[in-house]
Protein backbone atom coordinates (compact mmCIF):
# COMPACT_ATOMS: atom_id res chain seq x y z
CA UNK A 1 0.00 0.00 0.00
CA UNK A 2 1.23 3.23 -0.71
CA UNK A 3 -0.68 6.12 0.71
CA UNK A 4 -0.30 9.69 1.07
CA UNK A 5 1.10 10.61 4.66
CA UNK A 6 0.23 14.10 6.72
CA UNK A 7 3.18 14.04 9.24
CA UNK A 8 1.87 17.33 11.47
CA UNK A 9 4.42 20.03 13.12
CA UNK A 10 5.00 18.37 16.02
CA UNK A 11 6.38 14.88 14.27
CA UNK A 12 9.01 17.26 12.46
CA UNK A 13 10.15 18.66 15.83
CA UNK A 14 9.39 17.65 19.40
CA UNK A 15 8.09 14.14 18.59
CA UNK A 16 10.41 12.89 15.48
CA UNK A 17 10.65 9.70 17.55
CA UNK A 18 6.98 9.03 16.85
CA UNK A 19 7.84 9.47 13.03
CA UNK A 20 11.02 7.58 12.60
CA UNK A 21 9.59 4.69 14.40
CA UNK A 22 6.21 4.90 12.65
CA UNK A 23 7.94 5.19 9.01
CA UNK A 24 9.82 2.12 9.95
CA UNK A 25 7.36 -0.26 11.68
CA UNK A 26 4.89 0.92 8.65
CA UNK A 27 7.80 -0.30 6.08
CA UNK A 28 8.05 -3.26 7.62
CA UNK A 29 4.23 -4.14 7.47
CA UNK A 30 3.95 -2.87 3.46
CA UNK A 31 2.53 0.39 4.45
CA UNK A 32 4.42 3.28 2.51
CA UNK A 33 3.81 6.35 3.58
CA UNK A 34 4.55 9.01 1.15
CA UNK A 35 4.65 12.81 2.78
CA UNK A 36 2.16 15.03 0.98
CA UNK A 37 4.00 17.85 -0.51
CA UNK A 38 3.51 21.40 0.57
CA UNK A 39 1.13 20.28 3.69
CA UNK A 40 0.07 22.36 6.18
CA UNK A 41 -0.70 22.74 9.76
CA UNK A 42 -3.93 21.36 9.93
CA UNK A 43 -5.12 24.23 12.18
CA UNK A 44 -4.14 21.93 15.80
CA UNK A 45 -8.30 22.26 17.18
CA UNK A 46 -10.97 21.41 15.38
CA UNK A 47 -13.32 24.58 15.44
CA UNK A 48 -16.52 23.61 17.18
CA UNK A 49 -17.75 27.12 16.27
CA UNK A 50 -20.69 26.96 13.99
CA UNK A 51 -19.79 29.65 11.63
CA UNK A 52 -16.33 29.75 12.16
CA UNK A 53 -15.52 28.09 8.16
CA UNK A 54 -11.98 29.82 8.33
CA UNK A 55 -10.12 27.34 10.80
CA UNK A 56 -11.37 24.38 8.66
CA UNK A 57 -8.99 26.10 5.56
CA UNK A 58 -6.17 24.65 6.69
CA UNK A 59 -7.69 21.09 7.13
CA UNK A 60 -9.43 21.09 3.95
CA UNK A 61 -6.27 22.40 1.92
CA UNK A 62 -4.54 19.26 2.81
CA UNK A 63 -7.19 17.32 2.07
CA UNK A 64 -6.78 18.78 -1.77
CA UNK A 65 -3.13 17.74 -1.70
CA UNK A 66 -4.39 14.11 -0.60
CA UNK A 67 -6.88 14.55 -3.82
CA UNK A 68 -4.23 15.43 -6.55
CA UNK A 69 -2.02 12.68 -5.40
CA UNK A 70 -4.73 10.13 -5.67
CA UNK A 71 -5.17 12.06 -9.22
CA UNK A 72 -1.47 12.20 -10.44
CA UNK A 73 -0.54 8.63 -9.56
CA UNK A 74 2.03 9.24 -6.76
CA UNK A 75 0.43 6.86 -4.41
CA UNK A 76 -1.64 4.01 -5.02
CA UNK A 77 -4.43 4.01 -2.94
CA UNK A 78 -7.24 6.42 -3.95
CA UNK A 79 -8.50 9.38 -1.81
CA UNK A 80 -7.55 8.04 1.47
CA UNK A 81 -4.46 9.77 3.60
CA UNK A 82 -2.85 8.86 7.04
CA UNK A 83 -1.95 10.33 10.14
CA UNK A 84 0.17 9.23 13.11
CA UNK A 85 -0.54 12.59 15.30
CA UNK A 86 -3.75 11.94 17.24
CA UNK A 87 -4.85 15.66 17.28
CA UNK A 88 -3.83 16.16 13.32
CA UNK A 89 -6.18 13.20 12.73
CA UNK A 90 -8.82 14.26 14.60
CA UNK A 91 -8.93 17.81 13.56
CA UNK A 92 -8.59 16.93 9.64
CA UNK A 93 -11.37 13.65 10.02
CA UNK A 94 -13.54 16.07 11.64
CA UNK A 95 -12.94 18.75 8.90
CA UNK A 96 -13.39 16.36 6.15
CA UNK A 97 -16.82 14.96 7.59
CA UNK A 98 -18.00 18.60 8.10
CA UNK A 99 -17.55 19.47 4.33
CA UNK A 100 -18.60 16.11 3.61
CA UNK A 101 -21.62 17.03 5.10
CA UNK A 102 -22.23 20.71 4.72
CA UNK A 103 -22.42 21.21 0.94
CA UNK A 104 -22.94 24.96 1.63
CA UNK A 105 -19.71 24.72 3.75
CA UNK A 106 -17.54 23.12 0.78
CA UNK A 107 -18.72 25.40 -1.55
CA UNK A 108 -18.16 28.67 0.47
CA UNK A 109 -14.60 26.92 1.57
CA UNK A 110 -13.80 26.36 -1.90
CA UNK A 111 -14.56 29.50 -3.63
CA UNK A 112 -11.98 30.94 -0.96
CA UNK A 113 -9.47 28.99 -1.81
CA UNK A 114 -9.78 30.41 -5.60
CA UNK A 115 -6.39 29.29 -6.13
CA UNK A 116 -6.79 25.91 -5.51
CA UNK A 117 -8.15 22.98 -7.10
CA UNK A 118 -11.89 22.22 -5.74
CA UNK A 119 -11.85 19.38 -2.93
CA UNK A 120 -13.98 16.58 -4.11
CA UNK A 121 -15.13 16.40 -0.77
CA UNK A 122 -14.38 12.25 -0.52
CA UNK A 123 -11.09 11.89 1.31
CA UNK A 124 -10.67 9.43 3.89
CA UNK A 125 -8.83 10.76 6.84
CA UNK A 126 -7.09 7.46 8.23
CA UNK A 127 -5.20 7.26 11.20
CA UNK A 128 -1.82 4.41 11.42
CA UNK A 129 -3.72 2.34 13.81
CA UNK A 130 -6.78 1.53 12.11
CA UNK A 131 -5.12 0.78 8.89
CA UNK A 132 -2.80 -2.07 11.01
CA UNK A 133 -6.33 -3.34 12.99
CA UNK A 134 -7.88 -3.04 9.40
CA UNK A 135 -4.77 -5.24 7.71
CA UNK A 136 -5.34 -7.88 10.67
CA UNK A 137 -2.86 -7.99 14.16
CA UNK A 138 -1.78 -11.65 12.80
CA UNK A 139 0.06 -9.86 10.12
CA UNK A 140 1.96 -7.75 12.91
CA UNK A 141 2.71 -10.89 14.92
CA UNK A 142 4.06 -12.44 12.15
CA UNK A 143 6.63 -9.48 11.61
CA UNK A 144 7.95 -9.78 15.28
CA UNK A 145 11.60 -11.05 15.50
CA UNK A 146 11.80 -10.19 18.90
CA UNK A 147 8.80 -10.74 21.10
CA UNK A 148 8.04 -8.31 23.82
CA UNK A 149 8.35 -10.65 26.35
CA UNK A 150 7.66 -10.03 30.38
CA UNK A 151 7.02 -6.07 29.75
CA UNK A 152 3.96 -4.81 30.95
CA UNK A 153 2.48 -2.24 29.06
CA UNK A 154 -0.36 0.23 30.04
CA UNK A 155 -2.16 1.08 26.86
CA UNK A 156 -3.37 4.86 26.87
CA UNK A 157 -5.50 6.49 24.76
CA UNK A 158 -6.45 9.47 25.97
CA UNK A 159 -9.00 11.77 23.44
CA UNK A 160 -8.39 12.51 20.03
CA UNK A 161 -7.94 9.34 18.54
CA UNK A 162 -11.34 7.77 20.09
CA UNK A 163 -13.63 10.69 20.99
CA UNK A 164 -16.65 11.72 19.82
CA UNK A 165 -17.75 8.36 18.42
CA UNK A 166 -17.99 9.34 14.83
CA UNK A 167 -14.35 10.27 14.64
CA UNK A 168 -12.64 7.92 16.87
CA UNK A 169 -11.22 4.69 15.74
CA UNK A 170 -12.43 2.36 18.77
CA UNK A 171 -15.32 2.20 21.52
CA UNK A 172 -14.85 5.55 23.23
CA UNK A 173 -16.19 3.64 26.74
CA UNK A 174 -13.62 0.59 25.90
CA UNK A 175 -10.77 0.92 23.13
CA UNK A 176 -9.11 -2.14 22.71
CA UNK A 177 -6.67 -1.33 19.70
CA UNK A 178 -3.41 -0.97 21.54
CA UNK A 179 -3.69 -3.53 23.31
CA UNK A 180 -4.24 -5.83 20.86
CA UNK A 181 -1.34 -4.50 18.91
CA UNK A 182 0.94 -4.71 21.87
CA UNK A 183 -0.26 -8.33 22.51
CA UNK A 184 0.65 -9.04 18.90
CA UNK A 185 4.10 -7.71 19.89
CA UNK A 186 4.49 -9.98 22.34
CA UNK A 187 4.10 -7.86 25.51
CA UNK A 188 1.83 -7.71 28.57
CA UNK A 189 -1.27 -6.00 28.67
CA UNK A 190 -2.26 -4.15 31.69
CA UNK A 191 -5.30 -2.43 31.74
CA UNK A 192 -5.50 1.13 33.29
CA UNK A 193 -8.98 2.64 34.02
CA UNK A 194 -7.52 5.60 33.28
CA UNK A 195 -6.74 4.95 29.38
CA UNK A 196 -8.67 7.16 28.17
CA UNK A 197 -8.71 10.44 31.19
CA UNK A 198 -7.63 13.31 28.91
CA UNK A 199 -3.64 14.42 29.61
CA UNK A 200 -5.39 17.99 30.12
CA UNK A 201 -3.87 19.06 26.49
CA UNK A 202 -3.11 22.57 26.11
CA UNK A 203 -3.70 23.61 29.78
CA UNK A 204 -0.08 22.63 29.78
CA UNK A 205 0.86 26.08 28.81
CA UNK A 206 -0.88 28.22 30.89
CA UNK A 207 -2.25 25.87 33.78
CA UNK A 208 0.90 23.43 34.50
CA UNK A 209 -1.44 22.04 37.88
CA UNK A 210 -3.97 20.99 36.23
CA UNK A 211 -2.05 18.77 33.71
CA UNK A 212 0.34 17.27 36.51
CA UNK A 213 -2.39 16.43 38.70
CA UNK A 214 -4.09 14.22 35.44
CA UNK A 215 -1.08 12.72 34.24
CA UNK A 216 0.07 11.77 38.26
CA UNK A 217 -3.44 9.86 38.08
CA UNK A 218 -3.16 8.37 34.72
CA UNK A 219 0.65 7.51 35.64
CA UNK A 220 -0.16 6.19 38.99
CA UNK A 221 -3.21 4.57 38.19
CA UNK A 222 -1.15 2.02 35.42
CA UNK A 223 1.36 1.78 37.49
CA UNK A 224 -1.41 0.43 41.15
CA UNK A 225 -2.19 -1.97 37.94
CA UNK A 226 1.15 -3.72 37.75
CA UNK A 227 2.18 -1.33 34.57
CA UNK A 228 5.85 -0.90 33.76
CA UNK A 229 5.07 1.68 30.75
CA UNK A 230 2.43 3.47 29.01
CA UNK A 231 2.06 4.16 25.48
CA UNK A 232 0.69 6.78 23.55
CA UNK A 233 -0.20 8.06 20.08
CA UNK A 234 -0.68 11.67 20.57
CA UNK A 235 2.48 13.70 20.79
CA UNK A 236 0.65 16.40 23.16
CA UNK A 237 -0.24 13.11 25.37
CA UNK A 238 3.46 12.24 25.49
CA UNK A 239 4.67 15.73 26.38
CA UNK A 240 2.08 15.92 29.57
CA UNK A 241 2.54 12.28 30.52
CA UNK A 242 6.33 11.90 30.38
CA UNK A 243 8.15 15.23 30.11
CA UNK A 244 5.63 16.61 32.84
CA UNK A 245 6.92 13.58 35.12
CA UNK A 246 9.81 16.34 35.68
CA UNK A 247 6.71 18.56 37.40
CA UNK A 248 5.28 15.34 39.29
CA UNK A 249 8.25 14.13 40.81
CA UNK A 250 8.98 17.86 43.15
CA UNK A 251 5.25 17.67 43.84
CA UNK A 252 4.47 13.59 44.69
CA UNK A 253 7.90 12.99 46.38
CA UNK A 254 7.06 9.02 46.44
CA UNK A 255 6.59 9.42 42.40
CA UNK A 256 8.30 6.88 40.62
CA UNK A 257 9.36 7.81 36.66
CA UNK A 258 7.78 5.67 34.35
CA UNK A 259 8.70 5.52 30.69
CA UNK A 260 5.84 6.50 27.84
CA UNK A 261 6.21 5.08 24.74
CA UNK A 262 4.83 5.80 21.09
CA UNK A 263 3.23 2.88 19.99
CA UNK A 264 5.40 2.55 17.29
CA UNK A 265 8.22 2.96 19.42
CA UNK A 266 7.25 -0.75 20.35
CA UNK A 267 6.40 -2.29 17.15
CA UNK A 268 10.33 -0.92 15.88
CA UNK A 269 11.05 -2.36 19.05
CA UNK A 270 9.72 -6.54 18.36
CA UNK A 271 10.05 -5.85 14.84
CA UNK A 272 13.78 -5.83 15.39
CA UNK A 273 14.77 -2.61 14.07
CA UNK A 274 17.12 -1.40 15.69
CA UNK A 275 17.97 1.58 18.06
CA UNK A 276 17.83 3.98 15.37
CA UNK A 277 14.31 3.37 14.14
CA UNK A 278 13.29 3.59 17.98
CA UNK A 279 14.92 6.48 18.85
CA UNK A 280 14.91 6.24 22.57
CA UNK A 281 16.98 8.81 23.03
CA UNK A 282 14.14 11.22 22.39
CA UNK A 283 12.05 10.00 25.15
CA UNK A 284 11.89 12.13 28.54
CA UNK A 285 12.34 9.27 30.51
CA UNK A 286 14.98 7.45 29.36
CA UNK A 287 13.11 3.71 28.44
CA UNK A 288 16.55 1.59 27.85
CA UNK A 289 16.65 1.17 31.62
CA UNK A 290 13.23 -1.01 31.96
CA UNK A 291 14.49 -2.58 28.38
CA UNK A 292 17.61 -3.61 28.98
CA UNK A 293 16.37 -4.96 32.47
CA UNK A 294 13.71 -7.18 30.26
CA UNK A 295 16.58 -7.99 27.65
CA UNK A 296 14.79 -6.27 25.15
CA UNK A 297 17.93 -4.48 24.30
CA UNK B 1 1.97 88.75 -14.09
CA UNK B 2 5.36 86.91 -14.31
CA UNK B 3 4.92 84.37 -11.88
CA UNK B 4 1.80 83.73 -13.26
CA UNK B 5 3.00 83.13 -16.75
CA UNK B 6 5.14 80.68 -14.99
CA UNK B 7 2.91 78.97 -13.33
CA UNK B 8 0.88 78.37 -17.37
CA UNK B 9 4.24 77.55 -18.25
CA UNK B 10 4.72 74.82 -15.47
CA UNK B 11 1.06 73.56 -17.08
CA UNK B 12 1.99 73.19 -20.45
CA UNK B 13 5.65 71.86 -19.46
CA UNK B 14 3.53 68.86 -17.23
CA UNK B 15 1.45 68.47 -20.44
CA UNK B 16 4.77 67.16 -22.18
CA UNK B 17 5.32 64.05 -20.34
CA UNK B 18 8.73 64.51 -17.95
CA UNK B 19 8.19 60.62 -18.11
CA UNK B 20 7.65 59.93 -21.60
CA UNK B 21 9.55 62.35 -23.38
CA UNK B 22 6.86 62.46 -25.98
CA UNK B 23 4.40 65.50 -26.55
CA UNK B 24 0.83 64.39 -25.11
CA UNK B 25 -0.45 65.41 -28.73
CA UNK B 26 1.55 62.65 -30.11
CA UNK B 27 0.67 59.74 -27.97
CA UNK B 28 -2.08 57.41 -29.51
CA UNK B 29 -3.04 55.59 -26.75
CA UNK B 30 -4.33 56.60 -23.63
CA UNK B 31 -5.99 54.50 -20.29
CA UNK B 32 -8.28 55.86 -17.53
CA UNK B 33 -6.76 55.27 -14.28
CA UNK B 34 -7.79 56.16 -10.53
CA UNK B 35 -4.98 56.88 -8.26
CA UNK B 36 -6.17 57.15 -4.60
CA UNK B 37 -9.81 57.50 -5.90
CA UNK B 38 -9.36 60.63 -8.53
CA UNK B 39 -9.63 60.12 -11.95
CA UNK B 40 -6.40 60.64 -14.31
CA UNK B 41 -5.70 59.91 -17.83
CA UNK B 42 -2.04 58.75 -18.75
CA UNK B 43 -0.51 57.16 -21.85
CA UNK B 44 -0.23 53.47 -22.30
CA UNK B 45 2.39 51.62 -22.05
CA UNK B 46 3.81 53.64 -18.73
CA UNK B 47 4.57 51.18 -15.61
CA UNK B 48 2.43 52.02 -12.28
CA UNK B 49 4.99 54.59 -11.28
CA UNK B 50 6.12 56.89 -14.31
CA UNK B 51 1.64 56.97 -15.05
CA UNK B 52 1.74 58.33 -11.37
CA UNK B 53 4.48 60.70 -11.95
CA UNK B 54 2.94 61.74 -15.29
CA UNK B 55 -0.28 63.00 -13.04
CA UNK B 56 1.78 65.05 -11.29
CA UNK B 57 2.87 62.89 -8.36
CA UNK B 58 6.15 63.51 -6.92
CA UNK B 59 8.27 60.52 -5.28
CA UNK B 60 9.55 61.60 -2.25
CA UNK B 61 9.55 58.34 -0.68
CA UNK B 62 7.65 54.33 -2.02
CA UNK B 63 10.64 54.86 -5.10
CA UNK B 64 13.59 53.47 -4.92
CA UNK B 65 15.85 51.26 -7.20
CA UNK B 66 12.42 51.37 -9.67
CA UNK B 67 13.88 48.22 -10.96
CA UNK B 68 12.25 45.54 -9.37
CA UNK B 69 14.84 45.22 -6.89
CA UNK B 70 14.42 47.39 -3.92
CA UNK B 71 10.93 46.25 -2.53
CA UNK B 72 9.94 50.16 -2.03
CA UNK B 73 7.26 50.72 -4.57
CA UNK B 74 4.33 48.64 -3.10
CA UNK B 75 1.11 49.11 -4.94
CA UNK B 76 -2.96 47.81 -4.29
CA UNK B 77 -4.97 48.04 -7.27
CA UNK B 78 -8.55 46.83 -7.87
CA UNK B 79 -9.64 46.54 -11.63
CA UNK B 80 -12.91 48.16 -12.38
CA UNK B 81 -15.53 45.24 -12.31
CA UNK B 82 -13.24 42.48 -10.79
CA UNK B 83 -13.42 41.74 -6.80
CA UNK B 84 -9.77 40.63 -6.88
CA UNK B 85 -7.91 43.54 -4.98
CA UNK B 86 -4.26 43.01 -6.89
CA UNK B 87 -0.79 43.80 -5.66
CA UNK B 88 2.36 44.74 -7.72
CA UNK B 89 5.44 46.76 -7.51
CA UNK B 90 4.53 50.41 -9.30
CA UNK B 91 7.97 49.95 -11.18
CA UNK B 92 7.45 46.74 -12.84
CA UNK B 93 3.38 46.83 -13.70
CA UNK B 94 1.91 48.78 -16.51
CA UNK B 95 -0.79 50.27 -15.98
CA UNK B 96 -4.18 49.47 -17.44
CA UNK B 97 -7.65 50.47 -18.43
CA UNK B 98 -9.82 51.09 -14.96
CA UNK B 99 -6.81 50.42 -12.42
CA UNK B 100 -7.75 51.59 -9.18
CA UNK B 101 -4.51 52.21 -7.16
CA UNK B 102 -2.98 53.40 -3.99
CA UNK B 103 0.60 53.10 -2.59
CA UNK B 104 1.85 50.97 0.33
CA UNK B 105 4.96 53.34 1.49
CA UNK B 106 5.29 51.36 4.78
CA UNK B 107 3.94 48.31 6.00
CA UNK B 108 4.26 48.69 10.10
CA UNK B 109 5.80 44.98 10.91
CA UNK B 110 7.15 44.70 14.18
CA UNK B 111 10.95 43.17 13.87
CA UNK B 112 12.63 40.88 16.31
CA UNK B 113 16.11 41.66 18.09
CA UNK B 114 18.01 38.88 18.57
CA UNK B 115 21.76 38.27 18.61
CA UNK B 116 22.52 35.37 15.79
CA UNK B 117 25.12 33.96 17.42
CA UNK B 118 23.31 33.07 20.32
CA UNK B 119 20.18 31.68 19.18
CA UNK B 120 19.36 27.85 19.67
CA UNK B 121 19.02 26.61 15.73
CA UNK B 122 15.26 25.03 16.33
CA UNK B 123 12.16 25.52 15.79
CA UNK B 124 11.47 27.30 18.95
CA UNK B 125 14.15 30.07 17.97
CA UNK B 126 11.61 31.55 15.16
CA UNK B 127 8.51 30.53 17.51
CA UNK B 128 10.11 32.74 20.08
CA UNK B 129 10.80 35.69 18.27
CA UNK B 130 7.73 35.62 15.94
CA UNK B 131 5.48 33.57 18.09
CA UNK B 132 1.90 34.43 15.90
CA UNK B 133 3.34 32.57 12.82
CA UNK B 134 1.21 29.57 15.25
CA UNK B 135 -2.03 31.58 14.61
CA UNK B 136 -1.43 31.40 10.55
CA UNK B 137 -5.06 29.18 9.34
CA UNK B 138 -3.39 28.79 5.65
CA UNK B 139 -5.78 30.97 3.94
CA UNK B 140 -2.87 31.70 1.38
CA UNK B 141 -3.81 35.32 1.39
CA UNK B 142 0.00 36.05 1.89
CA UNK B 143 0.97 33.67 -1.18
CA UNK B 144 -1.31 35.81 -3.14
CA UNK B 145 -0.40 39.05 -2.06
CA UNK B 146 3.39 38.35 -2.84
CA UNK B 147 4.77 40.47 -6.17
CA UNK B 148 7.59 38.29 -6.09
CA UNK B 149 5.10 34.85 -6.39
CA UNK B 150 7.15 33.63 -3.79
CA UNK B 151 5.06 31.16 -2.07
CA UNK B 152 4.39 32.96 1.37
CA UNK B 153 2.29 30.58 3.28
CA UNK B 154 4.40 27.75 2.39
CA UNK B 155 7.55 29.24 4.12
CA UNK B 156 5.25 30.00 7.09
CA UNK B 157 4.27 26.29 7.87
CA UNK B 158 8.08 26.04 6.92
CA UNK B 159 8.98 28.21 9.44
CA UNK B 160 6.20 26.43 12.19
CA UNK B 161 8.08 23.23 11.60
CA UNK B 162 11.56 24.07 12.29
CA UNK B 163 12.65 23.92 8.24
CA UNK B 164 15.08 26.60 7.86
CA UNK B 165 16.27 25.17 4.65
CA UNK B 166 13.12 25.08 3.01
CA UNK B 167 12.13 28.72 4.81
CA UNK B 168 15.77 30.08 3.33
CA UNK B 169 15.08 28.49 -0.06
CA UNK B 170 11.44 29.57 -0.51
CA UNK B 171 11.80 32.83 0.72
CA UNK B 172 15.21 33.76 -0.78
CA UNK B 173 13.46 36.48 -3.51
CA UNK B 174 11.74 38.48 -0.83
CA UNK B 175 12.28 42.11 -1.28
CA UNK B 176 10.45 43.04 1.99
CA UNK B 177 8.24 44.90 0.14
CA UNK B 178 5.00 44.03 3.08
CA UNK B 179 2.52 43.24 0.87
CA UNK B 180 2.38 39.52 3.07
CA UNK B 181 2.26 41.32 6.45
CA UNK B 182 -0.53 43.75 5.45
CA UNK B 183 -3.00 41.13 3.88
CA UNK B 184 -2.47 38.91 6.38
CA UNK B 185 -5.54 37.90 8.38
CA UNK B 186 -3.10 36.47 11.36
CA UNK B 187 -1.03 39.60 11.41
CA UNK B 188 2.07 37.74 10.70
CA UNK B 189 5.26 39.51 9.67
CA UNK B 190 5.88 36.84 7.34
CA UNK B 191 8.85 38.96 5.11
CA UNK B 192 10.84 39.29 8.66
CA UNK B 193 11.02 35.82 9.98
CA UNK B 194 11.76 34.61 6.30
CA UNK B 195 14.85 37.12 7.06
CA UNK B 196 15.25 35.38 10.49
CA UNK B 197 15.40 32.28 8.71
CA UNK B 198 17.55 33.12 6.31
CA UNK B 199 19.84 34.33 8.59
CA UNK B 200 20.15 31.28 10.74
CA UNK B 201 20.20 29.00 7.90
CA UNK B 202 23.09 30.90 6.32
CA UNK B 203 24.77 30.91 9.95
CA UNK B 204 24.27 27.21 11.29
CA UNK B 205 22.26 25.28 8.59
CA UNK B 206 24.59 25.77 5.06
CA UNK B 207 28.24 24.14 5.21
CA UNK B 208 30.70 26.65 4.16
CA UNK B 209 32.13 26.04 0.89
CA UNK B 210 35.60 24.84 0.41
CA UNK B 211 36.84 27.77 -1.82
CA UNK B 212 35.51 30.74 0.57
CA UNK B 213 37.70 29.13 2.75
CA UNK B 214 40.60 28.96 0.50
CA UNK B 215 40.18 32.68 -0.17
CA UNK B 216 39.55 33.53 3.18
CA UNK B 217 43.36 31.98 3.47
CA UNK B 218 44.79 33.34 0.90
CA UNK B 219 43.65 36.86 2.28
CA UNK B 220 44.75 36.11 5.57
CA UNK B 221 48.24 35.29 4.61
CA UNK B 222 48.38 38.71 2.93
CA UNK B 223 48.14 38.22 -0.66
CA UNK B 224 46.88 41.65 -1.43
CA UNK B 225 48.39 43.61 1.86
CA UNK B 226 51.28 45.01 -0.84
CA UNK B 227 48.73 46.23 -3.25
CA UNK B 228 46.58 48.03 -0.41
CA UNK B 229 49.59 49.50 0.97
CA UNK B 230 50.28 50.71 -2.75
CA UNK B 231 46.69 52.44 -2.68
CA UNK B 232 46.77 54.05 0.58
CA UNK B 233 50.40 55.99 -0.47
CA UNK B 234 49.11 56.96 -3.83
CA UNK B 235 48.02 60.58 -4.42
CA UNK B 236 44.33 62.04 -5.75
CA UNK B 237 46.43 62.57 -9.18
CA UNK B 238 47.34 59.11 -8.81
CA UNK B 239 43.86 57.57 -7.65
CA UNK B 240 42.11 59.63 -10.25
CA UNK B 241 44.46 58.05 -12.75
CA UNK B 242 43.61 54.70 -11.73
CA UNK B 243 40.08 55.20 -11.08
CA UNK B 244 39.62 56.19 -14.87
CA UNK B 245 41.77 53.02 -15.76
CA UNK B 246 39.90 50.59 -13.61
CA UNK B 247 38.45 47.06 -14.91
CA UNK B 248 35.00 47.34 -15.11
CA UNK B 249 31.88 45.63 -16.63
CA UNK B 250 29.97 47.16 -18.86
CA UNK B 251 26.85 49.29 -18.34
Amino acid sequence: MKIPYYPGCSLKTSAKNLEVSALAAAEKLGIEMVEMPRWNCCGTVFSLTSDDLMHHVASVRNLVRVQEMSENGSVDTTNKMVTLCSMCFNTMKSAAKRVRENAEDLVKINSFMDTEPDYNGNVQVLHLLEIIRDMGFDKVSAKVTRPLEGLKIAPYYGCMLIRPKEIGIDDPEDPTIGAQLFKALGAEIVDNPFKKVCCGAYHTVHNKDTVIELAHDILTHAQEEGGEAISTSCPLCAFNLDNRQKEIKEKYLKFKEMPVFYFSQLMTLAFGLGEDACMFEANYVDPRPLLKSKNLL
Amino acid sequence: MEDKKDIMQIIADANKSVTTGIDSADIEHWVWIHIMGRAYQVPAGLTIMQAMEYAGYKFITSAGCRAGFCGACATMYRKEGEYKLQTAMACQTRVEDGMFLVQIPFAPAQEATYDITKEPYAASTLLEHYPEIARCVACNTCTKACPQDLEVMDYIQDALRGDYKKVAERSFDCIQCGLCAVRCPAEITQFNVGMLARRMYGRYGMTEPEYAKARLTELDQGKYDKEFKKLLAADVEELKKRYAAREREAD
